[in-house]
């Protein structure tokens, strides 16, 4: 690669998600301001190629991308309105409008509208990829096993919801923004997770979604450093993905986290995610990221998987349960109650959860039940248990996994 | 912007009641007897400069007729549209800056308030 492909490159990283978020403020327009960010790009290449790369590229790129959204729409007659709007709005240098929430940057109206709670989740995590982080459509489809018309489509209808039905293009103002912050984090670790623990599929991970939900999630704490369960969820996705080279074996197999080789956990993830619950905790606003997050750290502190506190926990998913009602939590609970006092005690609290039926068909619930089983040597019992969880796995290196306990108990 | 608020919710059949029956009882005996239910809402949407265009509660769906035109021949029947649990009982125009306003004026409706649901249209512009 020469210089100036690695500098349209990096820019490309740093700066997309800004210069589209500024066109949009600019021209109301989303696939125009799309178009013109991808000439933008398209241009600096020649140009910064001819005449050098400039000392800020992010702010030549949307200078250049800005012109060209007026080249476009002083030809296009019939948008003469939209026309004047950008003269009026086309002062150089010019820094966006503080909206009600005092925040300035583009790029957080942006993830705030692709947010929204009155588009659907699937459009959300599209939009967000397209426009903020810049994949592509086919990108996209991929990462979502889905084919590119199928993805194509899902991307205009949500562009045209947010023209149509006026979703407003800012960051929502105070007394709605505690649940809107909640629905951008919702996007991020959905993409985090469907990353980092595919839904379907042959492949276990996809690092590529793991990576990007990390790097928007850095940007959303840099531009709201006043929210703690930003950081906490950031600081929970890197201490997730720190463990990301242990949790498969060298033949593709899941590795369980007492099992790991913990030589090969990520330092730099672990310190940086360390450091950022540490600060969050302290301002004593604790809510479900950050109590997840303090859980990943229980693990990511202990040298062995021996040295693990679970009494803290266990102490910390009963806190969780009262943020996050649900019975997949009561499910990790339990686990954890089984570390601290025995399989017998988790035992109890898994078959009251299997009771109530609210986990039925979560293949989690008989593989935790057939862990339990095999530890208390009940092995008849337990591969009862391992079969009835292999039906419900959704990916095959967890049926593989499955399979294996399932030869120990069984043979 | 221009939005249409279509309430949907279960209509009361044994006392033939309309809306009212699932409207706050609470804003027609505190005060003023007759004051609408919906009267409070009108209040809280004017002062947040919310304008309400226009605004009618439906008689029961027993009332409804369906109109169908096929060629020249015209095809009437009785009943509503769909034979559903949830049917229209009423719509508000309102006009306000965009839809988080929309949103905040369907939640604060009455029928939202007691356990109906609010479908938020945007009204096509003509230009």
């Amino acid at each position: 690669m020469t210089d100036v492909q690695l500098a349209v490159t990096d820019a490309f990283r740093d700066e997309w998600g800004r210069v589209v978020a500024t066109l949009i403020r600019m021209t109301g327009d989303w696939d125009l301001a799309e178009e013109c960010a991808q000439d933008a790009f398209a241009s600096a290449l020649s140009s910064w190629t001819a005449s050098g790369i400039p000392e800020r590229p992010g702010a030549w790129l949307t200078t250049t991308a800005r012109n060209r959204a007026l080249d476009r729409l002083r030809r296009s007659k019939t948008e003469a309105a939209k026309l004047q709007e950008v003269v009026a709005l086309n002062v150089p240098g010019e820094a966006p409008p503080a909206d009600d929430s005092g925040v300035s940057d583009d790029r957080l109206r942006l993830i705030f509208t692709c947010c929204h709670p009155a588009l659907t989740l699937e459009a959300r995590v599209a939009l967000t990829l397209r426009t903020l982080a810049g994949l592509s459509t086919a990108e996209i489809a991929r990462a979502f096993l889905v084919p590119e018309a199928t993805m194509a489509k899902r991307l205009v209808r949500a562009k045209h919801k947010i023209r149509d039905a006026g979703i407003p293009y800012r960051v929502p103002p105070a007394h709605l923004l505690p649940e809107r912050v909640g629905g951008v984090l919702g996007v991020l670790y959905l993409l985090f997770n469907e990353g980092y623990s595919a839904s379907a599929g042959e492949d276990l991970l996809r690092p590529d979604l793991t990576a990007e939900a990390i790097r928007l999630g850095r940007l959303l704490a840099r531009l709201m450093p006043d929210e703690p369960e930003v950081a906490g969820l950031v600081a929970l996705m890197l201490m997730q993905d720190a463990r990301r080279g242990a949790r498969l074996d060298s033949d593709g197999e899941l590795v369980s986290l007492e099992d790991q080789d913990r030589s090969l956990w990520d330092t730099a993830e672990i310190s940086e995610g360390t450091r950022l619950i540490e600060a969050a905790l302290r301002r004593q606003r604790p809510g479900p990221y950050q109590i997840q997050a303090a859980i990943a750290a229980c693990h990511t502190e202990a040298a062995r998987a021996a040295d693990t506190d679970w009494r803290q926990i266990a102490m910390l998913y009963s806190e969780l349960g009262k943020f996050v009602p649900s019975a997949v939590v009561a499910l990790n609970h339990a686990v954890a109650v089984a570390m601290a006092d025995g399989p017998a005690a988790g035992l109890s609290v898994v078959d009251s959860l299997a009771a109530e039926g609210a986990l039925d068909g979560y293949y989690l619930l008989p593989a935790t039940r057939a862990d339990l089983l095999r530890r208390l040597d009940r092995r008849a019992e337990a591969a009862d248990a391992y079969r009835a969880a292999l039906v419900l796995a959704p990916t095959e290196p967890e049926r593989r996994y499955l399979r294996r306990r399932l030869a120990e108990v069984a043979g | 912007m221009k939005y249409m608020l279509l309430m949907h919710g279960v209509e009361e059949h044994e006392d033939g009641d309309d809306l009212a029956g699932t409207a706050p009882e609470a804003g027609a005996t505190a005060h003023d007897e007759e004051e609408p239910c919906w009267m409070p809402w009108y209040r809280e949407m004017t002062a947040r400069g919310v304008g309400l265009l226009k605004g009618a509660m439906l008689q029961p769906s027993t009332t409804a007729t369906t109109v169908r035109a096929s060629g020249s021949e015209v095809l009437v029947a009785d009943g509503p549209f769909a034979e559903t649990k949830e049917q229209i009982l009423g719509f508000d125009v309102i006009e306000c800056a965009d839809l988080d306003e929309a949103i905040h004026a369907a939640s604060r409706h009455p029928v939202a308030q007691n356990g109906g649901v609010v479908e938020v249209r945007p009204i096509l512009a003509m230009s």
